[in-house]
């Protein structure tokens, strides 16, 4: 059974976003993990890089496979964690918090909206 | 195209594994964790359905003769009850499959193949074998398991007691040594049971009728269990057999691939007479083939290399990836390649194109791994 928090936003893709006024902080939710599983690799994007929701911006490898993580919003990259680089496995053990991605600064707000509520993400993944 | 389920689906279901597609099979890919069941493997033990591999009896007076011109390695070296690695090539030395062969008595054979290449395999020795020998494929009848790992044999002889009928006649299967096989009888069945495996651990491979398969798996998992045994799936099969250089059909075979090539020449046994690919083998040995498969280990910290990766010597691209993978029990990437001759000797460095970068490599001698 998955652990959705009731305080983030989610992705069809599987990432959480959770908002702190004009800044988000991006990671994958607990179901990404577990169906992942032994995360072993994660590629994150350059601190200053601008993208776009949607776009692809990093990369988690797991001992089968390499998944895409996708921006969910659109903006500035401002800070990365350094944590989740040097152990991986914080993405399995500590999703939502420790083995968080990026964080992004907003440039188009009003995307928040298009974001999926914890209880539509857990009516997708089955919950 | 709908996919084959092996007798173990519902068990695989009972246990939690994750089920995916593999060569026209729904297979578990894991039960916990890749990382979990292939330590659990070079640790203790692990038990993993192999129903979807193929079996093809081959007998008669002529059996021997057939297999010895349709296979590269010499089946006349093979005493009742013991094995052989061995390949089927076809005329240009490609390889149509890899299998195992085992000799029964002095005219029954049983061959186990890939689980993707039943089809092919089996038009194969039909066509090449044009009534000189009985081919019975059974491919669909039976089942399989491996287990494997150092603490299989402690509880092997527990779970399927009793003497062998046939084959290598061992008082208890414990008995066996590696690459031999014995006929035991389960529940009133004919099961087979062979030392061998694709771990490179200590372990063994029990055919049984598909309606008897699950009660061995059952039987299994319950006298394993004090001895650290888990169900593992088809991720950990993988890195287990990446980190000791095990071919793969479909990754370092194919059959515009020669055994040569693939550095599985050992297994070709070019004195023994003619056979199919002979030629073209010869010729390869004596001159030299014009790619080598290498195995390397990635030698800084970097994301795993997968198939279909370039490799690169001297910044330019000079072969591909056929298997990769982060190795459970280096903790590094690892894998295994193609490159021409002149950069397959071990120490060679390499940079494998991950995402439009290089990340840098080293070729190191087979296997990557070893107990």
């Amino acid at each position: 059974m998955s652990n959705v928090p009731s305080d983030l936003k989610y992705t069809k893709s599987h990432e959480w976003v959770r908002v702190a006024g004009d800044v988000a902080t991006v990671g994958i939710t607990d179901h990404a993990q577990h169906e992942l599983t032994d995360v072993v690799f994660v590629e994150l994007p350059a601190v200053g890089r601008v993208v776009k929701a949607g776009e692809a911006a990093a990369v988690v490898e797991s001992v089968k496979t390499a998944s895409d993580i996708y921006a969910p919003v659109s903006g500035e990259v401002l800070e990365i964690n350094p944590q989740v680089v040097d152990q991986p496995a914080l993405v399995n053990t500590d999703p939502h918090a420790a083995g968080w991605f990026f964080k992004i600064k907003l440039s188009a707000p009003a995307e928040l909206a298009g974001l999926l509520s914890p209880a539509d993400y857990l009516q997708q993944i089955g919950g | 195209m709908t996919l084959q389920r092996t007798p173990l689906y519902a068990a695989h279901q009972k246990l939690g594994g994750k089920l995916i597609e593999f060569g026209g099979w729904e297979m578990p890919v894991q039960y916990t964790s890749i990382t979990d069941e292939h330590l659990a493997v070079r640790s203790a033990a692990g038990i993993f359905d192999i129903s979807h591999m193929g079996e093809v009896f081959v007998g008669g007076p002529g059996a021997e003769a057939f297999l010895n011109r349709t296979l590269t390695n010499d089946v006349r070296k093979l005493a009742p009850g013991q094995g052989q690695y061995t390949l089927m090539c076809n005329a240009r030395g490609g390889v149509v499959d890899d299998l195992y062969a085992y000799r029964m008595n002095a005219t029954d054979f049983l061959l186990i193949i890939n689980a993707s290449r039943i089809a092919p395999d089996v038009a194969w020795l039909e066509a090449a074998n044009a009534g000189a020998a009985e081919l019975r494929d059974l491919s669909g009848q039976l089942g399989a398991v491996a287990i494997q790992g150092p603490n299989v044999a402690k509880f092997i002889d527990t779970a399927l007691p009793g003497s062998a009928c046939a084959g290598r006649e061992v008082a208890k299967i414990s008995d066996l040594k590696k690459n031999e096989i014995g006929v035991f009888v389960f529940d009133y069945a004919t099961i087979y049971v062979g030392r061998t495996g694709y771990t490179g651990e200590d372990g063994f491979e029990v055919i049984a009728p598909a309606e008897k398969i699950e009660a061995v798996w059952n039987r299994l998992l319950a006298a394993g269990q004090p001895f650290g045994l888990k169900p593992a799936g088809l991720g950990a099969r993988d890195t287990l057999r990446t980190e000791v250089c095990y071919p793969l059909y479909g990754h370092e075979l194919d059959e515009e691939t020669t055994p040569i090539e693939a550095g599985v020449g050992f297994f070709v046994a070019l004195d023994k007479g003619e056979f199919t690919g002979r030629s073209v083998l010869a010729e390869q040995k004596a001159t030299g083939p014009k790619k080598r498969l290498v195995a390397f280990k990635m030698t800084e910290k970097s994301a795993p290399p997968r198939p279909h990766y370039p490799i690169h010597v001297h910044g330019q691209a000079v072969g591909q990836v056929v298997s990769g993978t982060q190795s459970p029990s280096l903790g590094l990437g690892i894998g295994m390649g193609y490159v021409p001759p002149e950069f397959a000797q071990p120490d060679t460095r390499l940079g494998i194109e991950i995402r439009g970068k290089l990340a840098p490599a080293v070729v190191v001698k087979k296997p990557i791994y070893k107990r």
